[in-house]
Formats: C-alpha cells, structure tokens, sequence
C-alpha cells in the first residue's frame, strides 16, 4: 500500500478565488454568504447565498471555452489550475497514463439547463445552443480538467448529493494508495444558485431566510453556496523524489449508507463512517484534534451529527474541537467537503482551526466544543472531514500532518 | 366544499386514508405522516388555496403555522385564506 499525500490545493467559492485568500476569511470568520444575484431571484422565497460574486468568466475563459463551460465546470477548472500549479506536476508520458481525475457534483450543469429550458419552455424557442448536452453534463468538469492538464488515466464524476467531492476524494485516495494510479486531481465543484436550483430547494422547508447558524440553539436552516475545491493527491514516493511540498497526508476513508431513509440522517450510518475511516487509517479516537463538521445547519444534520461524533470518538468527543465552514462559505453542495477539506489542511498546517460562525446560543444537543464565531490557535496532528448526504449515504476522510 | 373538509382531504389522501378516518384532534403522528409527508401536505394546501404557508421544518414552534393536530392546521390555512385575499 502506497501512502497518499496532497501536493497541491485549489480554489474559488465565496471567500475567495484562490486558497490563500479562502483561508485568510476563515481565519478572520467572515461570511461569505450575501443576497443572490441572477434572473427571477424576487420569485424566490429564499433569496440569500453563498455566491461567488464579482467573477466575470469571460476574463478567464475564452468564447469557445465559454461555449462548452458551464459555471460549475469553470469553477472546477480554475481550482485545478491552482492546485496543479502548486504541486508543480505536469503530465506526459507514462504519468500522464497513471493519472486522472474524479470529481464530485451534484447538479452538475443546472445553470445550462435552466438557462435552456427557460428558452424552450418560458421564452418558446425551438431551437437551442447545439453544444447545450456536453455543456450541461455532470462529467464536463472532470473531463475538461482531464484535457487541460492531459491527465489519461481513469476519469469520472461522483454523484451522491452532498457528500460527493468526499466520495470523489476518498476514491481517489484509495486508487493512489492502492498503486492504481500515481496521481489523482480530485474534489469537486457546484453552481446550483439559480432561479430553478433554488426554488427546488425551498420546497423542503430546511432553508434559512436569514444566516446559516449550525449547531446554535436558534439554527433555522442550511444556506446555498456554489465553488469548488480541487486537489492533486499523489503517491507519497513520488512527490518526495521529486521533492515536491507536502500539505498533507491523507490516511483514511469510510463510506457507508443508512438504508433508512432519503432525507433524514441516521446517527448510526455517521457513526458507522467516522469508525470506518479512524479504523481505515489505524487512527485512535485520542489521536483525533479536529473534525470539519457537515454541520447544516438544520435542525436534524446538527443534533444527529453531534451524537455520531460522541459515539463514535467516545470520551475524545469532549475534547475534540469542530466546527462548521458552512456559515461562511454556504452549502457548496457536491462540492462542498472539498470546500472544507480546506479548513482541515489550514488546521493542520498551519495549527489555525476555523470557526463554526453565526453561533448564538448553545444547544444542549450539540453539547461539543464547535469552536465558536472565533478562529483558535491548536496544534492537531489528525483531522476528519465528515460529509453526510441526502439519500443516507456517508463519506469521511482523515488527515495527518504533514512528516 | 368548505375549507375543513378541502384541508381534510389532502390530508387523508397524504394518510392513504378516507377523509372519515381524519378526525379534528388527529395529529399527523397518529396518521403516519412523516416530515416529507407533512411538506407535502403543505405544498398541496398552498396550491389548493393559493396561498403562501411560512413554515421552516427547521422551526416548526416558531412558525405561526401550528401544525400539531388537523384542527390547527385548518385554523392556520383559514386565518392565511383571510390574510392573504388579494
């Protein structure tokens, strides 16, 4: 078994374009989410996001690119150009071969087809952009990554709501760890802030008008981002022969499905996840300094969440620190724990944990230390990363320092 | 048909029940509506009536919408039809 280390790291959602400036506003706890901006948004009754605002795609991409890139497949290539830039790799020949890409969606090209069916069904068109399909597809980003770096090895998209870029990310490391491939670029990336991605979420009722607050008393829902979060993971051998820099080790992953139910959580498929995952990489629950949370937000994720975290680590679970990201950069959805992955190498290498922000008003069922509205100095040597979808299906990954 | 007996039968219908198995004091617990089933519900009363019904599942207490037996959710669906006539 190979070990698997993260050689490069990239970026775009709320907080910022890049990674350095994505970690600078955990640091300081901002929020990233603000009022939504697109076509219809005074039809919705959810009008607040974690949009990226002020990007303007046609500085980056050119028109034939910009023909074939929906949002979501920008994203993810502007993240991967950051973090392939940083691991210094380029690919040809026989690395070119043994390397390739998967990542996470959910929605895939939904601004492509609300854009479109808006056209056919509201504005009565007949005719759509002839490229609409390869635009829309939820492997467009992965396969775009794929030709602009010329990775030729195994390439694909995971789609499991939102724990996809974990599911992405754990498939990854195991076909790096297994000696499949040398090196994986692999996260994932959403862009559902449209008129039509979020009047499909509404209709749920776990929406919050107002901020996301997780694990606070007062929480009244989860809030919409969209972004990505790309890495390049590879074979530990490798990036030390080439004396690349290490950012981290990834050393475990668990998935597991509740077979309960499509929408509410199940403390004892989490709990499941979180054990698989510690057994996986041979981590002791003591061994565990802090977790990134999936922390919604909502009334069911938090409370079930913090009781899978107190059965699975046990007493561990009193001194581990966890907090939740998504206050300040939203719900990126199937990008999402790629996002906060994020937030696990700044604890790690930097020893600086971000904060769960919004927080009000303690809630004796989230009874851990979530780190609240404050960022917090502390050297931790492993870290989790939980992501809990719709559908009951569960994906963590852990993380050690670096050496 | 009145508004009681229009709110009953989509909750019965949500119940795979028959509108006379609904009683008032009911709770959508004794009917074996779930959280998805109870969104449901709320959706097909907004487009009964046309109405808008704030409710966060999130919240269910804070919301002015009192969802704890059939007889409520009448009462809020009638007083929201009085509130909401354009």
């Amino acid at each position: 078994m190979k070990r698997v280390v993260i050689t490069g790291a990239g970026t775009i959602n709320a907080l910022g374009r890049n990674v350095a400036q994505t970690l600078e506003a955990m640091r300081e706890g901002r929020c990233g989410i603000s009022e939504l901006e697109f076509r219809d948004v005074e039809r919705l009754a959810i009008r607040i996001g974690g949009q990226v605002k002020g990007y303007r795609p046609d500085d980056v991409f050119n028109r034939q690119q910009m023909v074939l890139y929906d949002r979501f497949t920008q994203f993810a290539l502007l993240a991967a150009r950051e973090a392939v830039a940083q691991s210094g790799l380029q690919f040809h020949g026989d690395l070119a071969d043994r390397s390739g890409v998967v990542l996470g969606t959910s929605g895939g090209g939904l601004n492509t087809q609300d854009d479109n069916y808006r056209s056919v069904y509201e504005e009565g068109k007949n005719r759509v952009h002839p490229l609409v399909v390869p635009k829309l597809m939820n492997n467009a980003a992965a396969s775009h990554v794929s030709m602009e770096m010329n990775l030729r090895g195994p390439t694909f998209t995971v789609a499991t709501a939102c724990a996809s870029s974990n599911h992405a990310m754990g498939l990854a490391f195991q076909m790096v760890r297994s000696g499949s491939s040398t090196v994986m670029v692999t996260g994932g990336s959403e862009s559902m802030l449209c008129f039509g991605g979020v009047k499909a979420w509404e209709g749920l009722r776990v929406m919050s008008k107002d901020a996301c607050r997780p694990f606070s008393a007062n929480r009244n829902g989860m809030v919409q981002g969209e972004g990505a979060g790309v890495y390049v993971f590879e074979d530990y051998e490798h990036a030390r022969a080439r004396g690349a820099e290490i950012l981290a080790e990834v050393v475990g992953f668990a998935m597991t499905s509740d077979a309960s139910d499509i929408v509410m959580p199940s403390k004892q498929g989490a709990a499941r996840a979180i054990t698989g995952a510690l057994r996986d990489g041979q981590i002791a629950p003591e061994d565990v300094g802090y977790i990134n949370a999936h922390g919604t937000g909502t009334a069911a994720n938090d409370k079930t969440e913090c009781a899978a975290v107190a059965d699975a680590l046990g007493a561990q679970a009193d001194r581990v620190m966890i907090s939740s990201t998504k206050a300040m950069h939203g719900h990126c959805i199937g990008g999402t724990g790629a996002v906060e992955l994020l937030a696990c190498i700044m604890a790690l290498r930097d020893g600086v944990i971000a904060p769960t922000i919004g927080y009000e008003e303690p809630d004796a069922e989230c009874a851990l230390d979530v780190v609240p509205n404050v960022a917090r100095e502390a050297k931790v040597d492993t870290v989790l990363s939980n992501a809990f979808a719709f559908g009951g299906l569960n994906a963590v990954l852990a993380l050690r320092r670096a050496g | 048909m009145s508004v009681k007996d229009r709110v009953i039968a989509i909750i019965a219908e949500q119940a795979v029940l028959e509108p006379s198995d609904v009683t008032l004091d009911s709770t959508l617990e004794d009917l074996g509506i779930d959280s998805l089933g109870l969104v449901e519900c709320i959706f097909a009363i907004e487009e009964a009536f046309d109405i808008s019904v704030p409710f966060n599942a999130n919240e269910p207490d804070q919301s002015d919408f009192d969802i704890s037996n059939v007889g409520s959710i009448i009462a809020g669906v009638q007083t929201l039809i009085a509130e909401q006539a354009t």
